[in-house]
């Protein structure tokens, strides 16, 4: 398998990464070498193993659903980028 | 004193032989001198640590002491600690100054009374082997500046080797703090999956990840295990099980302990000279009365390409929180919110985390699940079921920790396929989710070797003792660089 200078494109787009020409073209020699290596996997025969997602296997605790953590917005957002009245403030999003 | 082992200084302490506050001025004062030449801390602020050192002698003075009250520690700086900036080794966090602490800070400092000295550096997200792709420069081994660390808690790695610091925590997903440990001639524990919190630890591959003990001997080790670990139920993937003393068996004699060398990690691959120590240690452990017997572990040659799917994907969703809105960096220009969050993770992700998040956005993408992420899985659970095999014909895996010793700095930076390889055994224990050990065992070319000790589920205590035992017989750990004092 060989990544594309498009598909490297279309991917950092869905990580919303920039990415500039230049280093598209860098970025797809390493993805190719590294693909290279993690193609050894498909020369085994996995059928009707049991994909392992977790080192244990564990169901998910319930809680009692009743309040446990205290109100800490104005220290929280103390450490953001941009905020206004509570609220995060981001470009406009709808016209 | 900067040699003194956690149990000399806690006694120390309690004979009022010493003060927290005149241990933790040592340390701060030797950071100060030291650190410049190394980079091995980020952050320090000797008021702070100077008021937890004086909260612990007022402890000790009152007799609610813990066996670790007053004793400074270095932090990785992936634990995020209140008041304390928190980078991650990333410019994404250069300036987050985290308003919570991790649990792992919480009770090593609030309940132990441990006194944080700083934070270390390392890799950016914990992603890389070398300490190179830290947002804060590269740090230097102790052993040979013009070599690397290891990775990711090199940081960690360094400041215990230079006696910046008694101990220090790392974080291990795929050999981080064995690695660097070997690299760097510590003791470095990664505990089985769950034992210890993950809370307020910056999340990398969170099915790998797992916070554990750097230090001098695997005595220091179970001490500061039975400070960190413990069932939390802030972790979902925490461990709700029965407390233990992890120094409980360190004495225990090793007459009839069964070591299984796994026929992968003995063949070609790994440099002689390391192989030569490892296999060394592994005769000096017969002397002490155990066996030897051959296993195997047919799908290891796997476990990197799995790793390099798996740990990547995580990562890709994990760090998709990283878009300059809530907190962090954001980009400075930029047009509407797409276009912020493309600057933002442009230039605040260094080239090796948008590297993985690439393979993770890819190897999830519509099309490819399968043929990637869940073949990797599927991969993952044969490697796992390749650990249950080994041990029931053994009670400890052993082998190398790592295939060559340091390397130079730069010298592997180019090519990330080489890089990823420095983790050929590290690797498959984090996929399985056991418990394993790095320790000193030699040297080769005047740089340390560690020997990995790999234990079945829950078997810290039982690790720590094979590890101790050694250590009562060799003095490989006791050895220090040169120029360090």
């Amino acid at each position: 398998m060989s990544l594309t200078l498009e598909q490297v494109q279309r991917i950092a787009h869905l990580a919303r990464i920039e990415i500039s020409a230049a280093e598209a073209a860098t970025t797809q020699g390493h993805l190719n070498g590294i693909f290279q290596l993690i193609e050894q996997m498909q020369a085994v025969d996995t059928a009707g193993v049991e994909p392992m997602a977790h080192a244990q296997d564990l169901s998910q605790r319930l809680r009692d659903d009743k309040v446990t953590e205290e109100d800490r917005r104005a220290t929280f957002q103390a450490v953001a980028p941009e905020t206004e009245a509570g609220l995060y403030l981001v470009p406009k999003v709808i016209e | 004193m900067i040699d003194a082992s956690l149990r000399e200084l806690s006694q120390a302490l309690a004979a009022k032989q010493v003060s927290s506050v005149e241990l933790t001025g040592l340390f701060l004062d030797r950071i100060e001198r030291l650190n410049p030449a190394l980079n091995a801390f980020v952050t320090v602020d000797p008021e702070k640590s100077l008021k937890m050192a004086r909260a612990a002698d007022a402890r000790i003075a009152a007799g609610s002491a813990g066996p670790l009250t007053g004793i400074p520690i270095a932090q990785k700086d992936i634990f995020c600690a209140e008041g304390w900036r928190t980078t991650c080794g990333s410019k994404m966090l250069a300036n987050f100054v985290s308003p919570y602490d991790a649990t792992v800070i919480r009770k090593m400092e609030a309940e132990a009374g441990l006194v944080s000295l700083g934070k270390t550096n390392m890799d950016e997200f914990a992603m890389g082997s070398s300490n190179e792709t830290s947002f804060f420069g590269p740090v230097r081994n102790p052993w040979d500046r013009e070599r690397v660390p290891g990775g990711s808690s090199g940081g960690s790695a360094a400041a215990v080797t230079a006696r910046l610091a008694p101990a220090a925590t790392g974080t291990d997903t795929g050999g981080s703090i064995r690695q660097p440990a070997a690299l760097c001639n510590l003791t470095g524990l990664k505990p089985t999956y769950g034992i210890v919190s993950r809370y307020g630890m910056i999340a990398f591959a969170s099915s790998l990840d797992q916070g554990g003990p750097m230090a001098k001997s695997a005595e220091d080790c179970a001490l500061l295990l039975n400070a960190m670990a413990g069932f939390d139920e802030r972790d979902s993937t925490s461990l709700d099980r029965p407390r233990e003393d992890y120094a409980r068996d360190l004495e225990k004699p090793l007459a009839g302990l069964r070591i299984g060398l796994p026929r992968e990690f003995f063949g070609e691959g790994c440099d002689a000279e390391v192989m030569a120590a490892v296999r060394a240690a592994i005769a000096e452990y017969e002397k002490l009365g155990a066996t030897c017997v051959e296993v195997s572990l047919p799908n290891s040659h796997l476990s990197v390409p799995a790793y390099y799917v798996i740990a990547p994907a995580e990562a890709s969703s994990n760090l998709s929180r990283f878009d300059g809105v809530r907190y962090g960096f954001r980009a400075e220009d930029y047009g509407n919110l797409d276009d912020m969050y493309m600057k933002t993770r442009a230039q605040g992700f260094g080239a090796e985390v948008k590297r993985r998040i690439l393979i993770g956005t890819y190897v999830l993408s519509h099309g490819y699940y399968d043929a990637y992420y869940l073949q990797a899985q599927r991969i993952r659970r044969l490697i796992a079921d390749d650990f249950v095999a080994a041990f029931r014909q053994c009670d400890v895996i052993m082998g190398p920790t790592s295939p060559s010793t340091a390397f130079k700095l730069g010298e592997k930076a180019a090519d990330p396929v080489q890089m990823y390889l420095s983790d050929i055994y590290t690797i498959a224990v984090n996929l399985a989710g056991l418990p394993g050990m790095s320790i000193p065992c030699g040297f080769a070319g005047g740089l340390p070797v560690g020997l990995q000790l790999i234990g079945n589920y829950f078997d810290e205590a039982r690790l720590l003792n094979v590890a101790h035992r050694y250590q009562q017989a060799t003095d490989w750990h006791r050895r220090r660089p040169a120029g360090v004092a």
